[in-house]
């Protein structure tokens, strides 16, 4: 079971409290009308499943119930950082480096 | 080959068996293969066993990066069961059936498949009308399943608690009686050998690193640890990792690999006479023929790579066979581990072709692919050999996402083994 840091409630819980809901910053096609199927099928389905550092949403849905952000390392499952959603995604490959990656 | 017979056995017995030999070469890889498969499960060796055997392309390596068999193959519940709710499913899965069948002498090796019945169980009004939904639809795709009034199941599998007092009574179950289970080892071992004996190449301890593509995008060989190997044709059947190896050649997938764990108790005496499975409380349980209680437990909620899950999603499981089984509370667990699942978003597998020439892909198989390892192979071949899909894996392309064709068994088999 994973410790998971909640930054708006700022306490880290049992991965119990939370629900993890996949890959972070996939920004839904602007323009519904003029998005290609191929593009469709990259916002609904094509997923990176990164084996490495990868940033993914997590919600703290027995707690504040917000949504957050967190990177994790998926070989180790550490998490490497947790920021508020609405917050740019932070540089991935720095902060594989600094965890000696 | 040296074929495996009763007269081998006891010819063997008067050297104490010391003198078998082994069942196929570990061979330093050739320059270049007609095919080369990506990956040696179960899926990988049936389809390169196939390609030999049926479409006469001997031609051919598996390259492994650990040892064959020791992913999921090696790391799963072996449920068989082929009574899935669309008909392009019960199709593919039913086509495996045809061939457990026979398998074992196909192969002239035990793969010990037992059809001694799936029973799932039902323990709400919903998951009592979706059974019922499966019945009907599988009588009319000419797939055997039946209903089970709660005292029918009891008397099936007599172990089973159907008091109305506990936790998750049991309203009813849906039964598959050629359904049971079969040894995940000696599956991939069997095709292992069968292929070798063909000229097949399985090259273990080699990973592949690169795909290499020409001018014209198509490909033309694999970078592996062991130096660059050339094909003609790529076969991609790595599991939990097709994701990355397809990166490799360009290629995104809509897949997430997930952990799924299972674990296994002390050996018993034979207790438990069939395979029950409860998709509501994610409990799994057969006994094998060693005796050990065999249990699989849920998916971790997160992608991971670590063959590990969280602790929670076994004692989720094990609280609720306790409940189901009560005379098992008192059985002590020998060894739990994870295998890494490949998920696709309507949870059914994808056999393809992909937009690179000479480039193919069988994934997607998730938590439930062990039961499909003969047809899957079977028809993945024949997509490789022929450049174009069998009739019955005419469905599962990756192009099914773009088109809108999806085979949504997420929503009619939630996640089933
Ligand atoms: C705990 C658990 C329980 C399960 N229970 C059931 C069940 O009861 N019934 C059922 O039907 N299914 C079940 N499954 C699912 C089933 O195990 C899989 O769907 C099936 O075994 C997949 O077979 P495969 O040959 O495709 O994959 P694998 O056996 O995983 O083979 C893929 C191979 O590719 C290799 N590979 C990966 N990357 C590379 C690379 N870069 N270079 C070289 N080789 C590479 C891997 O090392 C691996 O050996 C379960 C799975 C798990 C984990
Ligand atoms: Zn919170």
């Amino acid at each position: 079971m994973l410790l998971v840091y909640c930054p708006h409630c700022d306490v880290e819980r049992a991965e119990t409290e939370f629900s993890c809901r996949g890959q972070a910053h996939i920004a839904r096609p602007s323009d519904p009308s003029q998005t290609s199927d191929e593009d469709w099928v990259n916002y609904l389905y094509v997923r990176a499943n990164t084996k490495g550092v990868y940033a993914e949403r997590w919600r703290h849905i027995h707690g504040c119930g917000r949504f957050f952000n967190a990177v994790r390392d998926t070989v180790s499952d550490k998490f490497l950082k947790f920021y508020k959603a609405g917050e740019s995604m932070p540089d991935l490959e720095a902060l594989a480096k600094e965890a000696g990656k | 080959m040296k074929r495996y017979s009763f007269l081998e056995l006891a010819k063997n017995a008067f050297s104490a068996h010391q003198n078998w030999g082994r069942q196929w070469r570990s061979p330093e890889p050739k320059a270049e293969y007609d095919v080369v498969i990506v990956g040696a499960g179960g899926h990988g060796l049936a389809t390169a066993y196939y390609l030999a055997k049926q479409h006469g392309i001997r031609n051919v390596a598996v390259i492994e990066k650990g040892w064959l068999g020791g992913g999921n193959t090696g790391r799963n519940t072996t449920i068989v069961r082929s009574n899935y709710l669309w008909e392009e499913s019960a199709a593919l899965y039913n086509h495996a059936i045809g061939l457990w069948q026979g398998l074992s002498q196909d192969l002239n090796y035990n793969v010990m498949y037992s059809s001694r019945g799936v029973m799932m169980l039902a323990h709400t009004v919903h998951d009592v009308q979706v059974a019922q939904r499966h019945i009907h639809a599988n009588r009319l795709a000419g797939v055997q399943n039946e209903w089970l009034t709660p005292e029918q199941a009891r008397e099936y599998c007599p172990p089973l608690n159907i008091s109305k007092n506990i936790r998750y009574p049991v309203m009813g179950a849906a039964l598959q009686r050629v359904g049971g289970t079969a040894r995940h080892d000696a599956v991939a071992w069997g095709y292992a050998r069968g292929a070798d004996d063909l000229g097949v190449d399985i090259i273990q301890n080699c990973a592949v690193t690169g795909i290499k593509r020409g001018q014209d995008g198509a490909v033309e060989g694999v970078e592996t640890s062991k130096g660059f190997i050339k094909a003609k044709k790529i076969g991609v059947v790595a599991a939990g990792h097709t994701s990355t190896v397809m990166d490799m050649a360009g290629v995104r997938m809509p897949l997430e690999s997930y952990p799924l764990q299972a674990l296994v108790s002390e050996p018993v005496k034979p207790a438990f006479p069939c395979v029950v499975m409860s998709n509501t409380i994610h409990a799994y349980i057969s006994q094998s023929d060693k005796g050990e209680l065999v249990i699989g437990a849920g998916t971790d909620q997160f992608i991971s790579y670590s063959q590990t899950g969280g602790i929670h999603i076994t004692n989720h499981t094990i609280d609720a066979i306790c409940e189901l089984f009560p005379h098992f509370r008192r059985m002590r667990m020998l060894r739990n581990w994870g295998g890494i699942v490949d998920v696709t978003p309507d949870r059914s597998p994808i056999l393809s072709k992909t937009p690179v020439p000479g480039l193919y892909v069988n994934c997607g198989w998730g938590t439930g692919g062990f039961k499909a390892t003969p047809g899957s192979g079977h028809v993945f071949a024949h997509t490789i050999a022929k450049d174009e899909p069998h009739r019955i894996n005419a469905p599962f392309t990756i192009d099914r996402f773009r088109t809108g064709r999806l085979i949504d068994e997420a929503a009619a088999a939630a996640v089933a083994h």
